[in-house]
This record gives C-alpha cells, sequence and structure tokens, in this order.
C-alpha cells in the first residue's frame, strides 16, 4: 500500500507513510480462484486474519456488483480486503474499499504460508509375526515388525519398513512419493519391493542376496537392493 | 475344564481328519472325555475315518437348526466308551452353519465333554472361520512343502483374529502339527525341514507324524491310526503330541522309518 496526502495547511499535520500489504490477483474464472484461495487457506487457516490485503483487478473485468460480490466472498473467508486497485474509479460504487494506486512490488517478509502444524513422528511396531494374507496399511510413517513377514503377507508404509526377521511377502515403502524411503529387513525372501512406486520382484532380487541382511533405497529412479553389513 | 480344540489346517489333504480322528482317540484312551465334530459340512469324512457312517441319524445342520436335539445327533464310539461324534450332514452345504447355532451347539458340548475336537474343513470360508470361531486351542495341521506352509500360516493369522477369543484380546493356544514328514526326503532337500517350517510358522510344535503307509490302512478300516497299530510310528507320534496337549513334556522325536540300504546311502550322500 502506498499512501501519501499532500500536506496541507492544518492544524493536525499529516504524514505519509508506506506499508506492505499482500495483493491478490483474481482471475477468471472466480470461482476457480476462489476455490484455489481455499486450498491455500486451508493449508494455514487465519494466516490472512487480521493482514492487509489490496485486490488487484486489472486481470478481471467485473462489473460494480461483481466486484462487490467478490469482496462479499472473500470477506467470507475472513480476509478483510483494504483497498483496490486496477479497475476504473467508476466501477466503483459507494461501500467499497478505497481504489489505490502507485503500488511498488516488494518483497513481503514472512511470505511464506505457515506449514501445517508438524505432526509427531508417527511409527507402527508390530511385535508379532505378519502372516500369510494380513496386510499391515501404515501411511503415516515407519513399519518396524520385530518377526518375519510371511509368504503372502504386505506391508505398505509412508516411510521406511524395518522387518527384524525374514522379509518373504511383500513390502512397499514411501507409498506416498516418499523417495528417501527405505527398506531394511534381516534375511531378504521378499516377493516385491517397492519404494515410492518403484518396484523389483521376486526374480529381480539378486539371488546372491537371499537370505542375507539387505537394504532397500531409490538412487534415481532405480530401486536398488544392497547387503546390509 | 473343557476345551475346544479345532484341527485346522488352509490346504486340503493335509491329514485334518486323520489327526483330529487320532488325537481324540488317544485322548479318549488316556480318560479324557472326548467329542469329535465334523465341519466339513458337504464333505464329511470324520464318520468314515471313524467306522461310523453307518450309524449316522441326524447330524451338526440338524442339531444347528433345531430339528434334533443334540444327545440325538451324538454317535457313541464302539470301541472306546469316552469317544463321541458328532457328524456333518453331507447334503447341506456349509451356509447351513450358522455363528448363533454353532456357538450355541460348542457350548452345549463344553457342559458335558473335556474335550470338544472340531475338524475344519479345508480353505478358509465359512465352514473353517465357524470351526475355529470357539476355540480355545488349535492344532495346525502342516505338511513339510511351502503350499501347505503357507496356507498354515494364513490360517494362524485368523485364528490370532477372527476367533471369539482374539476378539476379547485373548489368546488362542496354537501348536504345529507336522504331518507326512519324510526323513529321507527332507534330508534330500525334496521337503521343508523341521526347522524350516518352524522358522516360519513361528509357532510351537506338537509333533512329527511320519508319512506312513498305517495312516492309510487304519482309515481304510475306519479305526483311528492310534487305534488300530498303536505301537506304529504314527500311532506313537499322535499318542506323544497327546500328551504334551495335555501339559507333558515329552522329548521330541522326528520318526524315522526303518531304512533300507539304498535309502541309508542316498539320505547319506545328500546330508
Amino acid at each position: 500500500m502506498n499512501v501519501s496526502v499532500e500536506a496541507t495547511r492544518q492544524l493536525i499535520r499529516l504524514r505519509g507513510r508506506s506499508y506492505v500489504a499482500f495483493v491478490f490477483a483474481p482471475v477468471v474464472p472466480i470461482a476457480d480462484w476462489l476455490s484455489d484461495l481455499d486450498a491455500t487457506l486451508a493449508g494455514s487457516p487465519g494466516f490472512f486474519l487480521g493482514k492487509p490485503v489490496v485486490l488487484d483487478l486489472s486481470a478481471v473485468d467485473l462489473s460494480p456488483l461483481a466486484i462487490t460480490h467478490l469482496i462479499k466472498s472473500i470477506e467470507a473467508r475472513r480476509i478483510r480486503v483494504l483497498g483496490l486497485e486496477g479497475v476504473e474509479p467508476a466501477r466503483l460504487s459507494i461501500g467499497m474499499p478505497p481504489l489505490l494506486s502507485g503500488g511498488r512490488q516488494c518483497v513481503v517478509q514472512d511470505v511464506e504460508l505457515e506449514k501445517p502444524a508438524l505432526r509427531e513422528p508417527t511409527s507402527l511396531l508390530l511385535d508379532v509375526p505378519v502372516r500369510s494374507g494380513q496386510s499391515i496399511v501404515f501411511p503415516d510413517g515407519d513399519v518396524t515388525v520385530l518377526g518375519a513377514v510371511s509368504s503372502g503377507a504386505e506391508i505398505v508404509a509412508g516411510g521406511s519398513i524395518h522387518v527384524y526377521g525374514a522379509l518373504r511377502g511383500r513390502a512397499m515403502a514411501g507409498i506416498n512419493g516418499n523417495a528417501s524411503a527405505r527398506i531394511y529387513c534381516q534375511k531378504i525372501e521378499a516377493e516385491l519391493l517397492a519404494i515410492d512406486g518403484y518396484y523389483h520382484t521376486a526374480e529381480q532380487i539378486d539371488a546372491a542376496l537371499r537370505g542375507k541382511p539387505a537394504q532397500a533405497r531409490l538412487d534415481g529412479n532405480a530401486l536398488r537392493i544392497t547387503p546390509l553389513n | 475344564m473343557a476345551k475346544v480344540l479345532v484341527v485346522t489346517s488352509g490346504k486340503g489333504g493335509v491329514g485334518k481328519t486323520t489327526t483330529t480322528a487320532a488325537v481324540g482317540a488317544a485322548l479318549a484312551q488316556a480318560g479324557e472325555k472326548v467329542v469329535v465334530v465334523d465341519f466339513d459340512v458337504g464333505l464329511r469324512n470324520l464318520d468314515l475315518v471313524l467306522g461310523a457312517e453307518r450309524r449316522v441319524v441326524f447330524d451338526l445342520i440338524n442339531v444347528v437348526q433345531g430339528i434334533a436335539k443334540l444327545p440325538q445327533a451324538l454317535i457313541r464310539d464302539k470301541r472306546l466308551e469316552n469317544l463321541w461324534l458328532l457328524p456333518a450332514s453331507q447334503t447341506k452345504d456349509k451356509d447351513a452353519l450358522t455363528e448363533e447355532g454353532v456357538g450355541r451347539v460348542i457350548a452345549e458340548l463344553r457342559k458335558t465333554f473335556d474335550w470338544v475336537i472340531c475338524d475344519s474343513p479345508a480353505g478358509i470360508e465359512r465352514g473353517a472361520m465357524l470351526a475355529m470361531r470357539y476355540a480355545d486351542e488349535a492344532i495346525i495341521v502342516t505338511n513339510p512343502e511351502v503350499s501347505s506352509v503357507r496356507d498354515s500360516d494364513r490360517i494362524i493369522g485368523m485364528l490370532d483374529s477372527k476367533t471369539v477369543r482374539a476378539e476379547n484380546g485373548e489368546r488362542v493356544e496354537k501348536h504345529v502339527l507336522i504331518t507326512r514328514y519324510d526323513a529321507v526326503r527332507a534330508a534330500r532337500g525334496e521337503m521343508l525341514s523341521i526347522d524350516d517350517v518352524l522358522e516360519i510358522l513361528a509357532t510351537p510344535l506338537l509333533g512329527i507324524v511320519p508319512e506312513s503307509q498305517d495312516v492309510l490302512r487304519a482309515s481304510n478300516v475306519g479305526c483311528p491310526v492310534t487305534l488300530n497299530n498303536p505301537a506304529s510310528t504314527p500311532a506313537r507320534a499322535y499318542s506323544d503330541a497327546m500328551r504334551r496337549l495335555l501339559g507333558e513334556q515329552i522329548d521330541m522325536r522326528v520318526p524315522a522309518e526303518p531304512r533300507g540300504f539304498m535309502r541309508l546311502l542316498l539320505g547319506r550322500r545328500a546330508a
């Protein structure tokens, strides 16, 4: 925001001061833009609460009625519109925020939205063997198994998979696109190993590794299975 | 305190019915009051193995559906007065079993018997689920080969999740019984070894029953192997297993059939 008022002979001395405001530049279709805004807000509700926001309408061609409606929609999201920009004064009506001009680009500090509160690191510990036909799905973090994962069983984890025993079933780590997830086991006899969608079937696993401690990780787009020693 | 014991395996043809009959007869011989219940509705066999097939009037389904009273359906063994059979129906299918009805029958059997042994059908469908549903203990019959072991593993997982005990947060006590074991073939690597099986199943071993002609001979004459030829290796293995079920500590014997010269030679070469 950039306000400058010419000093006149008055008892009250007016001063000019510039402030930084966030600028929203809606694009058509407005409905889509609003839902994008909602998506941003979902990440950090209340971020714009009490912060100055200016609406830049230069990219859209809206009637006074539509402008009023847009401002109402934004305010319904608990964001107060401080001023308008990029619209002819003729389209403005009483009750709308004032028209601003002469704004300059600037770096907005702490512009990055607050990350959703970091959740506690979660992991799932299983101290019983995972039997054939059982499926353990844990998208929120690591899975640790104290015991064997049988042929015909599967472990699906958002994070890494640790098997303190023989891994004879299927292990799928990093299912939510976590390429840094790994799979560790004391005895590799797996039917299938996958990390972030890249997989090896039992046939592709080096026969020399069979029955030995091993780890699987992603190296670029290739799944690497190496001895764990 | 009555115990409900399910004999199950997942896979078919591994020796569930033979085991039910042999262990049931052995327990009855040891003075326990035993009823063996055939859950293989539609494919009943237990009556044949016990030699009671010509005395079946009412069956489990009739009792579950309330057509017959339990004492009308129970068949007492002619050789062992402590052994009773509740046969399955051959004409109905397993959908005729209801969880509530089976629960009622099992609860009634618990009142009069020391052991209620449920002979599970193969598979993991309704019949098998209901056979294990009310179990306190389970014998998982496994042959030393990969498909049988994997199916047993699946069944163990179900015993740990689908039984009434599991749902109440209690444990079903599980025992692995390896049947049709052939020491010579195991030594040659044609079968999984006992250690391999136990390593995969991570469940205590109840006994090892050898592959034997005695088993076939016994079921052909309609007599549990433990009664038909008590001195045979499978009969001894079954009675050891029975004594372990009763809580006795007995050294595990790895049974071997008497070896001929050639078999000895082959067995050594592979070892």
